[in-house]
């Protein structure tokens, strides 16, 4: 299957089976990526690596032979501290090989803290200050728009980045010009860095917000395949408003050493990496 | 003779017009100030390539960028304040950082917005615009220069600032961008020497150009000879005409409706010192904030008139020694 069309397999339990052993994938090179660093964002890597095998490998329109080709859907990681997890899919989506990964935030490395769309083939967006992303995406589809391409734009935010009053902005300006050709999917783990995001700045009623903004709202869980593949399909299908999937992820997913830190409100793990010995027990938890 | 005046924002309007009808891809953004900043007139032409973005200056940089990024020339616009610093952020990481091909082309830059007074003055933007990366920075003497200047910065591949002024300002140069009857072409990066002078050369931007040329009537008749040059540019600086005017004269004088800190004066000071540290000295707003009144007005009580411009030649021409 060429990259192109691979939006066109089923939903099937082959499909889902695929993306999950993509997303392991993933999860993995994000934690030793992570640690081989001794820097960078593990949690909200973890949480979202579910929506990202996706988004690489079946809805989006790519070819990594030829990383601005104009044909190309966009993907912005507005939250740009999830860049392991975005590189880890970016390599298995052959952009660039693998051993790049272990080069991350190295000095030379073509991998950055931060997502860099002058230094890494297939981003296309530069992020990791917050609030920034959706606004870019919303330029990227008036364009599209302005020039009767039918290249769909989707946007991933953190849900501590809803604290960005740009956030609001871009979410008003989407509705009102109507935009249908972006998606945005919020990575609701309910974590940011210093707390939980109902002790540091309440988000509810979230759903309320977005549609009070004229955005179409689909919640989901976001770590069911299914449930994410579906969502996105609904997404595109939905005309004359943007749609907003909230994705309820849970922080350092796959690895329940890390999970139940998070749980209990221990936030650590946002943003410093495991050590080898952390490291290795949570590889065997990741694949156990 | 009476001075000539008027808006550079027309100039730049129009100028918006004329390269739209030429290129499909450029597009237009503002953030609810459209009449002001003239984009209007584009807006009225090509409603679909114009984008209203209400008054929020930080969505309207990083829709540019996006914008930008899919192969439009995005020319956005508001007054110089706002755009330079409530999306500063914005315009560094999504546009300056990647190097996008955005114009953030702000009306109402320095005091001479007038009677609105402090909260929509803008003296720190050459300053702060100067110190990004990939950015180039653009300050238009008059509406004539505007003209020339926005056809240019569309044609030039990259994030831009440019500053433009409010209030209908004196004609530095005839239509047809002359000078002195002779025809100019305009470069970003390279300025334009206006008049040589064997005493003193005064190096000037933006609305000071004006007052810079009726300082040199006035250092006639006291027997001195200066030199104007109009850097339209700030960054990049014209390095080689501020070295030349140093060789030449020994003395410069730096002129900006701009803090003296950072903006053309600083630019000026940073060659020189590491070059050939002739005496200098900066005309310019003496790092205070002003406030509501007739722009010229402001401009006497903050010392950006030609006889300040001739005080500091004064000075700087005894630090030199004549």
């Amino acid at each position: 299957m060429t990259p192109f069309d691979q939006k066109t397999a089923p939903h099937d339990e082959r499909l889902i089976k695929k993306l999950s052993e993509i997303a392991l994938t993933i999860r993995r090179n994000s934690l030793i990526m992570t640690t081989k660093a001794a820097s960078g964002h593990p949690g909200g890597s973890l949480s979202c690596a579910d929506i990202l095998a996706a988004i690489y490998f079946h809805q989006l329109r790519y070819d990594p032979e030829n990383p601005n080709w104009g044909g190309r859907d966009r993907f912005i990681l507005s939250k740009g501290h999830a860049a392991p997890a975005f590189y880890a899919a970016l390599a298995i989506a052959g952009f660039f090989p693998t051993e790049e990964l272990w080069k991350l935030r190295k000095l030379g490395s073509m991998l950055q803290g931060h997502p860099d769309m002058r230094k890494t083939p297939g981003v296309d967006a530069s992020t990791g200050t917050l609030g920034q992303g959706l606004s870019i995406g919303v330029g990227m589809a008036l364009a599209f728009r302005l020039d009767g391409k039918d290249n769909r734009v989707y946007v991933l935010l953190g849900d501590g980045e809803l604290d960005e009053g740009q956030v609001w902005e871009a979410a008003m300006s989407a509705a009102h010009y109507k935009i249908d050709n972006l998606t945005a999917i919020v990575d609701y783990n309910r974590q940011q860095l210093s707390g939980c995001t109902e002790k540091i700045m309440n988000l509810e009623p979230i759903v309320d917000k977005w549609k009070a903004f004229g955005w179409h709202v689909i919640q989901i869980d976001g770590h069911d395949m299914k449930q994410i593949l579906d969502a996105l399909d609904e997404a595109e299908k939905i005309k004359g408003k943007p749609t907003v999937i909230l994705a309820y992820t849970i922080k350092g997913k796959g690895v329940p050493m890390l999970e139940k830190l998070f749980l209990a409100g221990d936030c650590k793990y946002h943003g410093t990496p495991l050590t080898e010995t952390e490291l290795a027990r949570a590889l065997e938890e990741l694949y156990g | 003779m009476a001075e000539k005046l008027a808006l550079m924002r027309d100039a730049y309007g129009e100028t918006l017009v004329e390269l739209g009808r030429r290129n499909n891809n450029i597009v237009v953004l503002d953030a609810d100030l459209s009449p002001s900043t003239k984009t209007s007139l584009f807006a009225k032409e090509f409603p679909e390539r114009f984008f209203d973005v209400g008054v929020a200056e930080a969505n309207m940089i990083s829709i540019a960028a996006g914008l930008a990024s899919v192969g439009k020339i995005a020319f956005a616009s508001t007054f110089a304040v706002f755009g330079v610093e409530k999306g500063l952020n914005q315009f560094k990481q999504s546009v300056a950082y990647p190097n996008l091909n955005v114009k953030l082309v702000t009306t109402h830059g320095g005091i001479s917005v007038g009677e609105d007074g402090s909260s929509h003055f803008c003296i720190e933007d050459l300053a702060v615009m100067r110190s990004l990366p990939n950015v180039t920075v653009i300050v238009p003497a008059d509406a004539v220069e505007t003209r020339v200047a926005t056809r240019a910065i569309a044609e030039h591949f990259g994030p831009v600032f440019m500053r433009l002024s409010r209030p209908k300002t004196p004609l530095v140069y005839d239509d047809g961008y002359r000078f002195m009857g002779k025809e100019l072409k305009f470069e970003i990066g390279k300025s334009i020497t206006l008049r040589e002078g064997r005493d003193v050369t005064i190096l000037a931007t933006g609305l000071m150009v004006a007052e810079s040329l009726l300082a040199v009537q006035e250092l006639a008749k006291e027997g001195i000879d200066a030199g104007v040059i109009n850097f339209h540019t700030i960054k990049p600086i014209d390095r080689e005409a501020i070295l030349r005017a140093a060789t030449s004269t020994g003395a410069l004088v730096t002129a900006e409706e701009h803090n003296v800190i950072g903006g053309l004066g600083g630019a000026v000071a940073e060659v020189l010192v590491e070059e050939n540290p002739v005496p200098m000295v900066r005309v310019g707003i003496q790092d205070t904030y002003a406030e509501s009144g007739p722009w010229r007005e402001l401009f006497a009580k903050y010392g950006l008139t030609s006889s300040d411009i001739v005080k500091a030649v004064k000075k700087v021409l005894k630090r030199r020694g004549r």
